[in-house]
């Protein structure tokens, strides 16, 4: 039912990593204007110099999953009856947590009888970054802990033109953070900038792996790790300098950095664009951001990115997605409302745009 | 993209490739471009370089090499504003050096990519063979721009009239095929790095091809010409069958998210590559392994 106004509103649910994020989003009829009525967010974090497991963060969604949606719901002042649909992650993502939310957005659905909407998690944050920066037709960097793809639209899908060939680029980042032992508070990404800043003295030779539009960071990591055991063990650096954590933190984050603006910059000149869009945690990161600055300036475009609000998991994304798709006629039949590890970006047929 | 369109240079003064100093750079021509000349452009020269593109690598300028009548590729790579400089040097130069080995190996051995005239890698270019027709991207899209663009027509169309098109790909594995026998891997394989040269050496404008010429047999000869496999800024020296399988699983990506419509013709491609190449079943088999990895990518939000 849409409220007063004739808007439509969706409540949506995320929690494929360990981010639970409970969002309600109106829908403008007129204006098809995206209006955030609120973006509620929990997140586990695990100890430092370790990462997150699946059953913990399950449980973390499980326990705090009522207590998201009451808190979305009264910052949102609607009421239940003025929501049209139940938006929810259907993957891709890690299967306990997914499953844990999936079951929280039946729940909902049931007890106030609305429709479901499974979402892609991947084309929530693009299409949540396109609605906020107002970038019409991007190329899409989308970097987290679970991603790393270079996107552009065409004819009814979002494809993939790069990837990672092995793990993805906030994969490589978090756990560097667990080698360096720094703290998974707010983010090991967020630890690793700010100690960044403090480096540069000197740039580390470490690999540096593209392949045509693909990148890969596993080698880079290992190389990573290697230096730091050489570091704790008080081994000097190239310059025969001893060099530090932010030296580490520096040139990891200068290295896979450039791979990224690099082959976000081939898809751009593939596909002619000059617009670039920075989605996924990695994207709040303000030194990639302003790399891939640098580079759309340098054509003559320029780059589109959002905060952490927007760029780390959150459910005002699936909400958005979701109700993009409800508004077309797409539904997700309650004995249909599965969640997958996998599901790739460009299986989601886009039928809401030209 | 499309170097083709580009007016003849007229101009008839010789580019210089030594390195002296010129106080005769032409501001004129410098004027006309985004961005300014790589030094070695900036001497006397034969014609007004042009810039072809602005590719993701680097600035494409046509000029001429030694003598006004041999057209020649200038690629020029720039510093990077976003990268690190220590970083940046070391890419750049490791990588042009290294283009150059390998585009003279496979000319070596005979696979058609253009020749190397010159290069100073740590100045950040080369110059190479022109190579007049255009990005096989936008033949196959031009070709591809006449078909019907409904689905449900394209699936009854599909594998009927699309003979042409077939027999582009199949010389398109065949090219490829040839370059990995030399023991090269592209590593950035596209359709944006193909060009289709024509097999005339005369230079026909689209006006001139229209005249006379039925709209239909026009049509057939949009896609013939040599294959000619450019752009090597991220060629490997490799025999694996990994590397080889990569680099046919890097171009199945691109042509299926350049020419979504053509997706299904993929397979001639990787059927022509395998008939060329005595090696070419089993990287087709590890091409199913990439490709399952590929698969498997997608995990965590």
């Amino acid at each position: 039912m849409p409220d007063a106004k004739g808007r439509r509103i969706a409540l949506g649910c995320e929690g494929s990593a360990n981010k639970l994020g409970i969002g309600i989003i109106a829908h403008d009829p007129i204006t098809g204007e995206a209006l955030v009525l609120s973006n509620v967010r929990d997140t586990f974090v695990s100890p430092p110099g370790t990462g997150f497991l699946p059953k913990d963060t399950a449980r973390h969604h499980r326990a705090y999953f009522v207590r998201v949606a009451k808190k979305a719901l009264a910052l949102s002042g609607v009421s239940i009856s003025e929501i049209d649909c139940i938006c929810y992650t259907k993957g891709p993502g890690m299967g306990g947590p997914l499953t844990s939310v999936a079951v929280g957005a039946r729940t909902l659905a049931l007890l106030w009888g609305k429709e479901l909407v499974g979402v892609n998690h991947c084309v929530g944050h693009i299409e949540m970054g396109r609605a906020i920066t107002g970038a019409s037709n991007p190329v899409v960097l989308y970097v987290s802990g679970g991603n790393t793809q270079v996107i552009a639209y065409a004819e009814q899908r979002y494809r993939i033109f790069g990837e990672t060939l092995d793990i993805a680029v906030g994969n490589c980042l978090d756990r560097f953070a667990r080698t360096l032992e720094i703290s998974n508070d707010p983010a090991p990404g967020y630890n690793i900038e700010q100690l960044a800043k403090q480096g540069g003295r000197v740039l580390l030779d470490l690999p540096y792996a593209v392949k045509g539009m693909d990148c890969s960071f596993s080698g880079i990591l290992g190389r990573a790790d290697d230096l730091a055991a050489q570091m704790k063990a008080g081994e000097p650096g190239p310059d025969s300098k001893p060099f530090t954590p932010a030296d580490l933190c520096f040139s990891l984050q200068e290295t896979v950095f450039a791979m990224l603006v690099e082959i976000t910059e081939r898809a751009m000149a593939h596909v002619g664009s000059n617009q670039v869009l920075i989605v996924g945690g990695v994207g709040c990161n303000e030194r990639l951001q302003e790399m891939m600055g640098a580079m759309a300036a340098e054509r003559g475009g320029s780059v589109y990115a959002t905060d952490e609000r927007f760029c780390i998991d959150n459910g005002i994304m699936i909400a958005h997605a979701g109700l993009l798709a409800y508004e077309t006629g797409f539904r997700t039949p309650l004995d249909e409302s599965t969640c997958t590890q996998r599901f790739r970006t460009d299986e989601v047929f886009v039928k809401w745009r030209d | 993209m499309d170097p083709s369109p580009q007016s003849p240079p007229t101009k008839k003064r010789k580019m210089a490739t030594s390195t002296s100093t010129s106080t005769a750079a032409a501001p004129a021509v410098v004027q006309e471009h985004q961005f300014p000349l790589p030094p070695i452009l900036t001497h006397p020269s034969a014609s007004p370089p042009i810039l072809i593109t602005q590719g993701a690598e680097g600035r494409l300028y046509k000029t001429t090499f030694f003598s006004p009548d041999i057209p020649c590729a200038l690629k020029y790579r720039p510093p990077k504003p976003y990268r690190h400089p220590v970083l940046d040097a070391r890419l750049t130069k490791a990588r042009l050096a290294f283009e150059a080995k390998v585009l003279e190996r496979c000319r070596r051995e005979g696979v058609p990519v253009p020749a190397v005239y010159a290069q100073n890698a740590a100045a950040g270019w080369i110059a190479v063979e022109w190579i007049e027709g255009a990005p096989v991207r936008v033949k196959i899209n031009e070709w591809l721009g006449q078909r019907p663009k409904n689905e449900e027509e394209e699936r009854s169309a599909a594998g009927q009239d699309h003979g042409p098109l077939i027999e582009l790909m199949k010389r398109i594995g065949a090219a490829i095929a040839g370059l990995h026998r030399t023991g090269v891997v592209h590593g950035d394989l596209t359709t944006s790095n193909m060009m289709l040269r024509p097999h005339t050496k005369k230079k026909t404008t689209t006006s001139e091809q229209t005249n006379g010429v039925s709209k239909e047999e026009e049509k057939a000869k949009l896609l013939e010409g040599d294959v000619v496999i450019i752009d090597f800024g991220l060629a490997n020296q490799s025999q694996s069958d990994e590397d080889r399988a990569t680099d046919l699983y890097v171009l199945e990506r691109a042509f299926a998210s350049t020419h979504p419509r053509a997706e299904n013709l993929f397979e001639h491609l990787l059927e022509s590559y395998k008939q060329s190449f005595k090696k070419g079943a089993s990287v087709l088999h590890k091409l199913e392994d990439v490709r399952m990895r590929g698969r498997k990518r997608s995990m965590i939000g």
